[in-house]
Formats: C-alpha cells, structure tokens, sequence
C-alpha cells in the first residue's frame, strides 16, 4: 500500500533509522532488505533492523516492526536442491570408455536386435575386445532415415527399404554404392508379405483376388509413411500382373477396403489384433508370426497367397558417423555378424528368411512356406518404384481422388 | 521542462528480465517459425499455393479445423461448468477432480491416443455400446472429436477458475436482491465476467487442438477425404523428403491459425469495451 502524504524522499525519513539498535550499527551493516513470511501466505517487505540467533529477522516496514522467517532462506533451500537434482541428473550418465554404436532400424526389429546385441557382445567380448555399448533406435523406416539425415549419429543403419538409405547416400553420409558392400545387396535376410486372418478364416480369405471381395476390411499402413506398407502394396500389383489384370485398378479397389490406414506396421498390427478391427491383416511375415506366438494361435490363421514380394531390408555403414578406426572395425565387425551363421540362425528364429540355415534350428527353417516371390528389381528398382507408386501425386495418391 | 520520453522504471531489474525474456522467446519461438517462414520464402508463394490448393489438402485442413473449432466450443462449455463446480461447491473428492483436470496436459498424447482408442473401437467398452446403437466413434470423425476434447480440456477450465474464485458471492447475491431471477443472474451477471477468460481458454484449446497429432493418429483411422487430419498430410510429405511441400502446409496452417487467433482477440477486445475489465 502506498502512503500519498509521505514525501518523495522517501527512505531518508523512515523512522527505522534511528532505532537500529546499536548492535547492528557496530557491525556496519548496510541496508539489506527482505520479504519475511508472517503467516502462510502473507508476506511483508521491509529492510532488516535485527537478526534474531534463530534465523528470524526483525524487519520495519515503515510503520511498524515485524519478526518472521525471511523467505530467501527458504528459496535458498529450494534452489540448493534444485542445483543438487541437476547436478544429479547430470552427472548420472557416467562416461563410457569402450566403443560405442547406435544402429537405427525400423519397427519391426525390435525383438530380433536384442537378441542379436547380446549375442554380437558376447561374440565380440570372446574375440579379445572391450564389451561395446550398442544402442538401437526403432520407428517408421522413412522417419528413422530422415532422423539420419538430420544429423542422428547412426554408426549403422538396418531400414526396411533400400530408397530409404538412397536418400541417407544423397545427404553424402555414405557412399552411393553401398548397396554393393555387402553380400545379397546388402541385405542379411529377407522377409515377405502374409495374411494374417482371424481363427477359422471366417471370410474364406485365399489369395490376393479375395480380398476385394464385398465385405472384406482389409488392414495395411499407409505406404505413404510405412515402409512395410509399400511391399504390400507391391505384392498386391505383382499378383494382378501375373493373374491378367489391370494392376492400377486392382490396387485401387483393394485399399477401397481399407477402413484403417496406421501410419507404421505395430500399428496396423495392434487396430487388428486388439481392436478387432478388419478382416484380414497385410503384414511382414515376421510380424504375422509375432502376433501368432505373443496373442494365441488359437485366434488367428496365416494364410500365404500364391504369390508375393521378396523384401530385402537392407543394412550399410554409415561413413560420416564414423569416429574412430575402433569404432569403425565395431561397426563393420557388427555388420558382418549379421551374416554370420550365428546371426542368420538368430534372424530364422525370429522369422525372417535368412540365407545361412546351417546353424538355424531345424524347426525355424521349416516352416517358411514356400511361394512365388517377386523382388523389387522385377518392378524396376527402388529408384523407379519410389516416384513412380508412392511419390507425390503418384499412382498410390491417385487411389483417393474425390469423386 | 519536458518530461523525458522513456522513463526509467522505478521496479529494478527491466533490463535483465526483458533481455532474457528476448532471449528465451527467440530461442524458442521465433527462431523456429522464422525458419519455416524462411523455407516458405524459398518455395514460393506460388509453390506453397500449389502444394496447398489440392482437394486433399483442402478437406484434411478443412477437417483439422472444423473439428479443432468443434471441439474447443465443446471445452468451452464443458470447461466452465466444470471450473464452476469446483470453485463453488464443496463435495467428497472435489480436490482429486481439481487434480485429475490436469491429467491431459501430463499424459503423453500417444498414451491418451492409445487408450481412448481402445475404450471406443468398436471392440472396447464405450465402443460397443455406442456400436449397439450402431454409432462408430473410433476411426471416424467423432474418435478426432473425442481426442480433440481430451488434449483440450483443461485450458478453458484452469483460465476461468481464478476468475470464478475472485467473483463475490454478494454479486451474485446482490443480483437477487434485486428480483433478478437465476438465468438472468447467469446470463447478465456472471457470464459477463468470465466471457474475457473463458474466450481465452477458448483460443488456447483451438490452437492446441489444431495441431495435435499424437493422440488423433491412433484414433482417427486417417482415410484420405475422410479422417486425414492436416498434422498427418506435413508428416507425410516429410516421410518423401519433402521438405518443401511439409513447411506449405506448415504455412497454411500458421495462417489460418492467425486468422482465428486474431479473430478471437478481436472479440476479446469488443468484449472488453462493453462490459469493461474484469
């Protein structure tokens, strides 16, 4: 509140001055002011006349004196323990001398790279080295590259596309010919593209042509934006081609069945599974089998169609993000462990079709049916399919045009 | 004399204060949507009006803000209320509902995505009555609807309750006195007060709603024409590495979205000049 008839000068004449007590006046204080607590929320503001061996302080706020705590002690004691907590937090992660490696993959790998990390360290820990820290990284293929481009320190990449890498080797993180460095266009295994349906195939759900049946929901992610999505999408187009009909249009009435567009695969997975919704799912076939053994076989069926797409998920050293020749022979000793007959037994079993079963259990081999599967080289490339299909205003954009 | 222009403030402290608020809004705000001016700026008005003006990009923004608009006036309505109850009554597990209003801004949307979607698919609880009555909620317009409401609940109410809090009862009071009947007391008396408040909430929840996308992704079905919101369209584009294409819709949206905002303050101001500061 202020007080209009006192005087502009203000401070000179408040009467606090001449009753410091001489104690305070020996010790020379200079005016300190301070906020007191008197009552829960109620607070005065004066300068300090006396300080009590409590900690209490007597303040004068002019027209009269008042004893309580002052407030900057307890902000004091608040900031202290928040300077503590983050120096705390700080300091938590402690520095990791051994080399160390992220490797950015797509959604569905979750499983198969950890138990792929721990197999790698303990394969590498036995070859005389330092036990690595390998990190991974998991969302949409697209996405995980873009994050890449963006300045991710990925040491290595493992996506579900080779035109997802394309565009990391046009951002000049890695040499456009990485597809050649390693065997099998640099892709360690292989999957392909199922149907999962419900228990007892009530649709009766066979082959690709079923499922533009009336009636039929059919479940798949966007291809925009899922890179499984796109071999769906392409299976679908090689089963037309081969069956003597106008691919454009078959693709076009199946997604007229789709009620759902997820924008990654788990998600498509989990709206079939958990919601119910949809009569058939398009899906990776890991993913189909993932769902099988985690829900039940006892409420859904594969169906294989006669014919699909042989997807090759590609894996590359990304060279920019290379720190060291440590980090360098981590990277690439990682990579070629992929390839290895202990990584390929490890990809069968969690239902991928490696190349190197000679490991792999006998069991996990064995149930891969076998179909015709088409590869991407059979629709001209990535670099033709990508614009073509799935680029802006391309066949896929054309599918959703207002009628 | 003449009285100097700038006058130095007596409160201390205006330089260092205002030199980080500068700092902090440029590092945060301005900084950001400067650059995707700069990347508009780049493409072209012309460019932008092409990526923009597609029957696609029309009904997703059209669907964005039609909803957004929706749904905030749900808030508005629903969130009053709400802030009224709890200022003016005293009821068993009045402060747990204080505390459970806040829950949207805490909830990671993802999470609120994910567990509205499977309360309201058509094999969830609130989905299969509704589905009973042959009303799908998830995957349609009404999931987006449902999510917008959640993710803007609380800014209506947390604006309008201090001001509840700081309307006296003899107002109210007053007003009877007077033979003013109830709806007239609410319509004339009350309303008035909170209208400042209550249109500012109103604009936080749009403009929160606008740009959601973590919790409309899981539910909404995202059906190009039907249920593709305008947040999915800027993520696809940069899925195809088109950054160009993503920051035209960025644009339109921020756009739109200063027309509104500009819109409502000027309804603020108009307010404010009829019925005066509250």
């Amino acid at each position: 509140m202020t007080a209009p008839f006192l005087p502009p000068n203000l401070p000179d004449r408040i009467p606090y001055r001449r009753t410091i007590p001489p104690s305070s006046r020996t010790q020379k204080e200079k005016t300190v002011f301070a906020s007191i607590t008197l009552a829960g929320t109620v607070t005065a503001q004066g300068p300090i006349v006396e300080r009590h061996i409590d900690g209490r302080v007597t303040i004068a706020d002019g027209f009269r004196r008042l004893t309580g705590w002052p407030i900057t002690r307890a902000l004091r004691g608040t900031l202290s323990a928040f300077a503590l907590a983050l120096l705390a937090l700080g300091a938590a992660p402690a520095p990791v001398r051994a080399e160390s490696l992220l490797n950015v993959s797509y959604d569905p790998t979750r499983e198969l790279y950890r138990d792929l990390n721990e197999a790698f360290t303990a394969y590498w820990v036995a070859e005389g080295n330092e036990a690595p820290t390998i990190e991974v990284s998991h969302g949409g293929s697209g996405s995980q590259a873009r994050a890449v481009i963006d300045g991710l320190e990925a040491q290595v990449v493992t996506l579900a596309l080779a035109s997802d890498i394309d565009k990391i080797a046009e951002a000049g993180k890695l040499p456009a010919d990485w597809q050649t460095k390693l065997p099998h266009n640099s892709s360690p295994y292989t999957s392909t593209i199922v149907f999962l349906v419900r228990e007892g195939n009530p649709k009766g759900i066979k082959d690709w042509g079923d499922l533009v049946a009336d009636g039929v929901d059919v479940i798949t992610p966007n291809p925009k934006t899922s890179g499984g999505a796109r071999w769906n999408y392409l299976a679908a187009w090689a089963w037309a081609e081969k069956n003597g009909k106008d691919p454009k249009e078959f693709v076009g009435a199946l997604f007229k069945h789709v009620p759902v567009l997820d924008s990654g695969a788990r998600g498509s997975t989990t709206t079939f599974t958990q919601r119910g919704i949809g009569d058939v799912l398009l899906a990776w076939e890991n993913e189909a089998y993932l769902a099988l053994n985690e829900l039940g076989e006892d409420q859904f069926d594969i169906v294989v169609p006669s014919v699909s797409v042989l997807a090759e998920p590609p894996v590359a050293l990304v060279d920019a993000n290379i720190k060291s020749e440590g980090q360098r022979k981590l990277a690439e000793g990682y990579l070629n462990y992929l390839y290895s007959p202990e990584g390929q037994a490890l990809a069968f079993k969690h239902y991928y079709r490696g190349w190197d079963a000679s490991k792999a259990a006998p069991e996990d081999v064995a149930r891969f049916p076998k179909l015709d599967l088409v590869d991407i080289a059979s629709f001209g490339g990535w670099a033709k399919v990508q614009p073509e299909h799935f680029g802006d205003g391309g066949i896929f954009d054309q599918i959703y045009v207002p009628k | 004399m003449g009285r100097p222009l700038i006058h130095r403030s007596p409160m201390p402290g205006l330089g260092l204060s205002m030199g980080i608020t500068l700092t902090m809004i440029s590092l945060v705000v301005l900084l950001p949507i400067g650059a995707l001016l700069l990347k508009g700026a780049s493409y072209g008005p012309a460019g932008i009006w092409e990526t923009v003006n597609r029957e696609r990009v029309w009904a997703a923004l059209f669907l964005s803000f039609r909803l957004s608009f929706l749904a905030a006036t749900f808030n508005l309505v629903f969130g009053v209320m709400l802030a009224w109850v709890l200022v003016r009554y005293r009821f068993p597990g009045r402060r747990i509902l204080d505390a459970a209003v806040d829950l949207p801004f805490a909830l990671p949307t993802a999470v609120a995505g994910i567990s509205l979607t499977a309360l309201y698919a058509p094999n969830g609880v609130l989905g299969a009555l509704a589905s009973g009555i042959g009303w799908k909620i998830a995957y349609t317009q009404w999931g987006i609807f449902v999510a917008l409401i959640f993710v803007g609940l609380p800014f209506v109410a947390r604006t309008v309750q201090p001001v509840i809090e700081e309307i006296e009862r003899e107002v109210e009071e007053a007003s009877a006195t007077l033979g003013a009947s109830r709806l007239h007391t609410v319509r004339h008396v009350i309303l008035p007060m909170l209208a400042p408040a209550a249109l500012t909430g109103f604009a936080l929840a749009l403009a929160r709603a606008v740009g959601e996308y973590g919790s409309v992704i899981f539910i909404a079905g995202n059906i190009p024409l039907k249920t593709e919101i305008a947040p999915l369209l800027i993520i696809i584009q940069l899925e195809e590495f088109n950054y160009d294409a993503a920051a035209a819709i960025g644009i339109a949206m921020l756009l739109i979205s200063f027309a509104m905002l500009l819109a409502i303050n000027l309804i603020q101001v108009w307010s404010r000049r009829r019925i005066g500061y509250v």
